[in-house]
Order: C-alpha cells, then sequence, then structure tokens
C-alpha cells in the first residue's frame, strides 16, 4: 500500500505504474486546507478517467472534527474506492456516522449499501484502546497503524526501533484478528535506510499483519518479498493438503507430517499460503 | 625554443588561420567554458571570415556564436552536441549551410581521416607547462579528463593551449604531450568551476524513475550479464543513477567483480569502483568533482582519449568491450530508433554524444524513459530524427513494462521466464496514447538545418527547422 | 452556472495546469497556453470547454497555462476554478 498525495497531479497519473498491491490517495495530511477542493476534484478525475484496475484503490479523507469529510465522501464514493480510509478514528462511534453517511451517499448513487468498505486508522491512545469494538463495526474490513501521530499523543517520540509502538502493534493485530478482519502496519519513513525497512517489515509480519504501508515505493519491493510466502512455504502447504487428501481418500484420522500432528490450524494456513500464492502467481499448476 | 605567447590573439596570428579554415574546441569545460568565445571574439576582431567550428559539443555559454554567424564570421558548425538555448536558434533555420552532427566516436575518426581536417586546435587546459604539455586534472578550473581532445591535438595542422595554470617545464601527470603543441597562451580564467563540473547528482526519488530503475537492474541481472568480468555505462541522469546504485546493491550481495566502467564519469561510478564492483574505470569525461579527484589520485581511474572511447577507426574501441549500457532518449520509435537531437517540438535540444557509440558496441544496450513526458508519449510511430538507429538497441524500460527489440528474442526470453512484464512496443505505444491522447503529428520545415552522421560516417537522419 | 468573481486553481508545474476564471459579460472565452499546443491544442480547448459546458457558465473569460496535463488533470482544474469562481 502507497500513500499519493492528493494535489500531485504526477504522481496520480503514475499511480497504476508502481508496482504496489494497493495506492493511498491522501486527502488528508498532504493536502493543505485551501487546496482540499482541489485535490479532491482531481483524486476523483484520477478515478473516473485512468485505468486502476491493476492495484486496489484506498482515499484517505479527512477526520470527523474536520469540515472535510462529508463532501470527501460526495465526490470519491461514486469512484467506487475499494476502502476509505479514515483518518484518527477513536472510537466506534466515529465509524458509525461515517458509515451512516456513507449508506446515504450509496443510496443516492444508486449503488449497494456497502460497496465500499472503512478502514480505520488507529493513530491515537484511544483508538488504541477502543480498537476491537472499532473493528468490529459492520463496515470495518481491516485496522491500519498510524506510528506517527500515536506517539505524538503518546507524547513519546517516535524511534526507529519501534519499542514504543509495540504495545500498540500487537493490540492491534489482536483486536483485528478477534473481530475477523486484516490489520497493516504504519509506514517506515526513513526511505534511505535500505536495512531499516527490511528489519521493520520483517517484525510486522511476524507479529501477524497482514500487510504494511509505504510512502516511498522503493519500499514496495522490500513489503512485498517479506510478505509474500516463501517457495518453501508453498511447498510446504501443498504437502499439508496432499497429505489431508490422502488421508482422506484413505479414510484415516489423525495424519503427520515430517512428524509433526496436522490439525484444523495447520491446515488453514496452509489454505491462506496457497490462496496468496495463487494471488501472487505463485501457486502450482494442476 | 619559446612557446609561450602573450595572448590568444598572438597565438591565432602565428597559426596562420585565414578565412574559410577550421577551428577545432572540446568540451570539457561544459557550460563553464569561456575559452571558445574568447577565441570567437579575436577571430571576429581580426576581421577573419567563413571560419568552420568543429567542437566537440556546444553548451548555452557559447551563446555569443550566433553573433559570430549572422556577422559571417563563422558559417559552418560540425559538433556532436547542441544544448537546447543554442539548438533554438540552429532550429530557426540561421544558417546557410548545415550543421553537421557526429557521435563522439565517429568525429575523432573523421578528423583523424582527414574527412573534416582541422587548421587550428585550441586546447582548454586546466594545467599546462610551458612546452604544451597539458592536464585536465590539476588547476582551478580542474575538469578531469581531456578526452575528447586528443584526436585534435593529434591531427590539427596547428595546436594552442590555452590554459589558467601556467607551469614551469615539465609538468608531472600529463595527459596531451608537447609533441602536439605549437603555442601555449596563459589567460586569467579559462572557466568558471561551478559550470565545469556540478556538484553530485542525487539519485531521484521520483516513483516512477524508481520502479523504472529497479525494473533496469533485473533487466541486466536477467540477462546473463551480470558476472565477474562485468563492464558498465550509465549517464548522469537521476533514474541512471538509481540503476547504478540498484546494481551495486546487487553487486556486493553476489559478490561479483566487474572489469570496468566506462564513459562519462560520476560520482556514483566512482563509489563503485571503491566498493569493489568495479576494477578499472574509463574515462573520456568527467561529470563531478568527486570524478575528477578519483582521477587525478586513483591510479585505478584511468583517462582515456575518444578515439580510444568509440572510434570505429581503431584496431578496437572500449565500446566493444562493453556489455551494458543504460541511455534516455527523447522518443523511441516501434523500431526501436532513437532521437536524441531534437525536442517534442522538433528543437535540436541535444545530439549523440556517446549514444549510438555505446549502442553499438555493447551486447546490451538499454533506453531507460517514462511512458510519457508533459503528457507526450515516448513512443511513437517514427522519430522525428533517427540519432541511434533501432538495430543497435536491444530494450526500452519504462515503467509501464520492458519493449525487447524482435532482433532480440533470446533477450526476451530470458526476461520473460525472469517474470519481468515484457511489453510489445506497439502494445506499449497504445497503452501510453490511452492515458495520453495520440498526438498530432509535428509539420516540419522544409529546410534541413543539420545532417546526422553515424559513427561509420554514413549520413543517418536530417533535422528540419522549425515553423510556427 | 455564474461565475461572480475571479478564482483560480493547479499550479505551473510539469504535468499540472494553472486555471484563472473570472466574470465577463456574455460570452465564453478561453485562451491557452500549452507546451504541448502543436500536439494536443484542440483536444484541451475541448476538454475546457466541455467543463465550462457541464457547468453551464455562460459568460467567462478563461484563461488556462497547461504544462503537459492529462486531460482528466485539466478537466479537474478547470471544475475547481469554476466553483470556487462562483462565490458563497
Amino acid at each position: 500500500m502507497l500513500f499519493l498525495p492528493g494535489n500531485n497531479p504526477n504522481m496520480l497519473i503514475n499511480a497504476a505504474s508502481l508496482m504496489a498491491d494497493a495506492v493511498i490517495f491522501d486527502l488528508e495530511d498532504a493536502v493543505s486546507p485551501a487546496e482540499k477542493d482541489a485535490a479532491r476534484i482531481l483524486v476523483r478525475n484520477t478515478m473516473k478517467y485512468t485505468d486502476l484496475s491493476v492495484c486496489e484503490v484506498i482515499v484517505r479523507i479527512n477526520s470527523v472534527d474536520t469540515p472535510y469529510w462529508k463532501d470527501d465522501i460526495n465526490v470519491i464514493l461514486p469512484q467506487k474506492p475499494s476502502l476509505i480510509l479514515l483518518p484518527k478514528t477513536a472510537t466506534a462511534r466515529d465509524v458509525r456516522i461515517v458509515s451512516d453517511y456513507m449508506s446515504e451517499v450509496e443510496l443516492r448513487e444508486g449503488m449497494e449499501i456497502g460497496t465500499v468498505g472503512i478502514m480505520p486508522l488507529i493513530e491515537t491512545a484511544l483508538g488504541v484502546e477502543n480498537a476491537f469494538s472499532i473493528a468490529s463495526e459492520e463496515r470495518v474490513r481491516a485496522l491500519f497503524l498510524g506510528g506517527e501521530d500515536l506517539t505524538a499523543d503518546l507524547q513519546c517520540k517516535r524511534t526507529k526501533e519501534g519499542k514504543e509502538i509495540e504495545y500498540a502493534r500487537t493490540r492491534l493485530v489482536v483486536a483485528a484478528r478477534a473481530a475477523g478482519v486484516d490489520v497493516y502496519d504504519t509506514p517506515f519513513t526513513d526511505v534511505n535506510d535500505d536495512e531499516g525497512i527490511v528489519t521493520d517489515t520483517a517484525f510486522a509480519k511476524s507479529l501477524g499483519f497482514s500487510g504494511k504501508a509505504s510512502i516511498s515505493p522503493r519500499h514496495i519491493e522490500v513489503i512485498n518479498e517479506i510478505f509474500s510466502p516463501t517457495a518453501s512455504e508453498i511447498d510446504y502447504a501443498y504437502e499439508v493438503i496432499d497429505a489431508i487428501q490422502l488421508a482422506k481418500a484413505q479414510g484415516k484420522g489423525a495424519i503427520s507430517l515430517r512428524g509433526k500432528m496436522i490439525d484444523a490450524p495447520i491446515v488453514a494456513r496452509a489454505e491462506r499460503t496457497i490462496a496468496m500464492a495463487a494471488a501472487l502467481g505463485m501457486a502450482r499448476e494442476d | 625554443m619559446n612557446k609561450t605567447v602573450k595572448s590568444i590573439r598572438e597565438a591565432i596570428e602565428l597559426s596562420g588561420l585565414k578565412s574559410g579554415m577550421t577551428v577545432s574546441f572540446h568540451h570539457h569545460l561544459r557550460n563553464g567554458d569561456y575559452v571558445l568565445n574568447m577565441v570567437m571574439d579575436e577571430i571576429s576582431a581580426l576581421g577573419i571570415r567563413d571560419i568552420n567550428v568543429n567542437a566537440s559539443s556546444l553548451f548555452d555559454v557559447h551563446m555569443p556564436l550566433i553573433e559570430h554567424i549572422k556577422s559571417g564570421t563563422v558559417t559552418e558548425i560540425a559538433t556532436d552536441y547542441i544544448s537546447s538555448g543554442l539548438g533554438k536558434h540552429f532550429s530557426k533555420g540561421i544558417m546557410e549551410k548545415p550543421i553537421e552532427f557526429r557521435t563522439h566516436g565517429g568525429r575523432p575518426t573523421d578528423i583523424a581521416l582527414g574527412r573534416t581536417p582541422i587548421d587550428v586546435a585550441f586546447i582548454a587546459a586546466p594545467t599546462a607547462d610551458t612546452m604544451g604539455n597539458c592536464s585536465g586534472k590539476y588547476g582551478k578550473s580542474a575538469c578531469g579528463s581531456l578526452g575528447y581532445a586528443f584526436a585534435d591535438a593529434m591531427y590539427a595542422k596547428k595546436v594552442v593551449v590555452i590554459t589558467d595554470n601556467l607551469v614551469s617545464y615539465p609538468m608531472q601527470d600529463w595527459s596531451i604531450s608537447e609533441n602536439f603543441v605549437d603555442y601555449v597562451v596563459s589567460v586569467d580564467s579559462i572557466g568558471d568551476p561551478k559550470g565545469i563540473v556540478s556538484g553530485t547528482t542525487k539519485i531521484t526519488r521520483d516513483p516512477v524513475g524508481l520502479v523504472m530503475a529497479s525494473h533496469a537492474a533485473k533487466v541486466i541481472e536477467a540477462s546473463g550479464l551480470l558476472k565477474d568480468g562485468f563492464s558498465f555505462q550509465t549517464g548522469a541522469g537521476g533514474a541512471s543513477l538509481a540503476v547504478a546504485k540498484f546494481l551495486k546493491d546487487i553487486m556486493l550481495r553476489e559478490k561479483i567483480e566487474g572489469s570496468f566502467g566506462l564513459g562519462g564519469i560520476t560520482g556514483y561510478m566512482v563509489d563503485m569502483l571503491q566498493a569493489g564492483c568495479f576494477r578499472n574505470l574509463l574515462d573520456v569525461q568527467c561529470f563531478d568533482l568527486s570524478a575528477v579527484e578519483s582521477l587525478r589520485n586513483d591510479p585505478r581511474h584511468m583517462e582515456i582519449s575518444s578515439l580510444q572511447y568509440a572510434s570505429v577507426l581503431g584496431r578496437s574501441a572500449a565500446v566493444d568491450s562493453l556489455d551494458v549500457v543504460i541511455l534516455g532518449a527523447t522518443e523511441i520509435d516501434t523500431d526501436f530508433n532513437v532521437n536524441v537531437h531534437t525536442d517534442s517540438n522538433g528543437y535540436i535540444m541535444g545530439g549523440s554524444g556517446g549514444h549510438s557509440d555505446t549502442a553499438a558496441g555493447a551486447k546490451l544496450s538499454m533506453i531507460i524513459a517514462p511512458m510519457f513526458r508533459a503528457r507526450l508519449p515516448i513512443v511513437t510511430d517514427r522519430v522525428n530524427c533517427i540519432s541511434t538507429p533501432g538495430k543497435d538497441i536491444d530494450v526500452l524500460v519504462t515503467q509501464g513494462g520492458i519493449a525487447v527489440n524482435p532482433r532480440r528474442e533470446e533477450l526476451r526470453k530470458k526476461l520473460s521466464e525472469a517474470g519481468l512484464p515484457i511489453i510489445d512496443i506497439h502494445d506499449l505505444k497504445e497503452k501510453t496514447e490511452k492515458i495520453t491522447g495520440t498526438p498530432t503529428k509535428l509539420v516540419k520545415g522544409d529546410k534541413v538545418v543539420a545532417n546526422i552522421i553515424g559513427r561509420e560516417g554514413d549520413l543517418l537522419d536530417r533535422i528540419y527547422n522549425v515553423t510556427d | 452556472m455564474e461565475i461572480l468573481k475571479c478564482a483560480s486553481a493547479g499550479t505551473l508545474e510539469s504535468s499540472d495546469a494553472y486555471v484563472e476564471i473570472e466574470p465577463a459579460s456574455g460570452e465564453v472565452s478561453v485562451s491557452l497556453e500549452s507546451v504541448v499546443e502543436k500536439q494536443f491544442g484542440d483536444k484541451i480547448k475541448a476538454a475546457i470547454n466541455d467543463v465550462l459546458c457541464e457547468y453551464n457558465v455562460k459568460s467567462a473569460s478563461v484563461r488556462v497555462i497547461d504544462r503537459g496535463a492529462l486531460e482528466c488533470v485539466i478537466r479537474a482544474r478547470v471544475e475547481t476554478a469554476i466553483l470556487r469562481a462562483k462565490g458563497k
């Protein structure tokens, strides 16, 4: 997921070429108050007139405590982004307010209610504490951690090592998984630190994040590589599935592979790995 | 014997320069050069007319040339590159005779063969001794390599060295030797250091440039050429430098030791030398201070003449041993012909330089360019003019896909097997025009303002005037 | 829509366009300056007029300086300028 500033034509028109799985058109922090109207229309036109079929399109609108968010939704929603990224989400009520308004607009535009999902951006202490109830709201498809604003709210310094947001990270993963939605990690902001991005991304994956956002295309490749299943993981997943099928055919109950019992969670993980491999074009052909 | 003379005027008079003759200049001082203007002003003041100026490149700092053309002092120009400010004037058709564009390899070939004989060569030398041994490595106006000046010095009937750092005989570590030099002139300043070498160009932060650079590095990796002994040339643009950076990472990770880096040398190539990515650098021109310093101090970093760099005249040239070159383009057509001479409106704004020489010599010649610049698609049906023929271009890398010349089917297979986004060049053109719209074709004027001469002396194409 | 005051939108950066719009009496005039005038001049003018029509602008003076913007960008900048000029 790559952030692109909403009022920069040069960036927007190249969105499809930047090798990201998803692009986030930003109407919030990247756009000054005087240009909110211009960015909104520019993003809408980019979505309307250019072919963005190669990636998912997410739009970060302005937060509910600003005068802009309703207009953002009025203009953007008819272009059917896959998600609205809602900044500074602190409570489930924030989500409900936006969701209700989105329903109004969807109705008005003749769209099916719930077409567009919400991804709350959790970047306040209150948001972290309310993560599970936020994630449990109906329109929410994923949580997204915002490290920069969060550390400001926590009154601590944002470091590359990220010790200060470790609690928030694990808390968000648990909340999202408990609610059955995906969860995405905050971007790594030093675009020139080639090792830092690897460590930070590997750590996010190890905690259980579904993916990670980026502010630089230089990081996209690293992130995709780390979050993609490795060849040996894919091979193992197929072995698991093959063993299960064989066991079923032979009418066996418990089975083991490589000396380890195969239970339901292992099968579920194997199925997820294969689904992801298929999405990445790495699936076995048969 | 005394070769030092008091002034440029005296040197011109002693050289026997007459109306109708040819003078030559080299361009290592780039947009900081004072020498060409000082010499041409004196020639004009002496009332000499109909001069043919043969310069390895012309920059906007040479704008006074336009007045010398209007006054009849200069009536012919031969060069390898003209920057955009000057180019506008030429494209409007201010000269009777078309400009002759050559390549950096073709120019010394034709000088050596006497096809473009030089009567008096003026060599801007950052350091020289009283007998004319000179070098670009030392002095306040240091520019590094003097690669393009060697042929001028070797083959001109008379050679004048102009320096702002005259030292006693013999200077140490000269590039061009006294054998060739007739006169030495000391002046206050031969150039503005700010225009001679740039600071370090930063690798691009532009997302599109980074995507292209990443594709380019993978193409090189997948081509099979990136192994011990690898040789490489790249330009000084932000995206080209990003490729060098990505390559450096791969080479260090895989412990690959390349043989040489070639061409105009930047600080990034110096970094690669120092990191052990190459055994040597072969340097025909320095682009920045760190290249100048490295050429001065590091024996692995060697100066070469343009003859050795790229001429077809000798038994071999460095470009013949080159594995990979990364080049730019203002346009490329569906036959892979490349234009680097004119801009999108047909105005002259560049030239081959070493483009076609390296493209012809390298095992893999790659064009790296965005799908479109300011709404103008990079791929066209036919380029405005051919700078480098399509037969010498192997692959085009854009952010929207990689197009391989059909002549290189085996390369296309390799890249495709490596999972790179391959696209037919016609499809790339169509894909781009879907984004930009289809541009209306330019209408060319009816007067030839320049002839483009290929590296082997063949007429490649003509450039026509621009009418408004 | 009526153009009540002067307004502008966009920038002079590459791939963008700068649009100025001001009230005029009884007609719509469009002036265009573009780095790709020769290649896309007609298409750009058509796009500008299209947006003016969409908003039913009957009288205005519009000036566009185009730095090689794609059509969707030019349309966005013209639309923004119109909305800014309608007054509140």
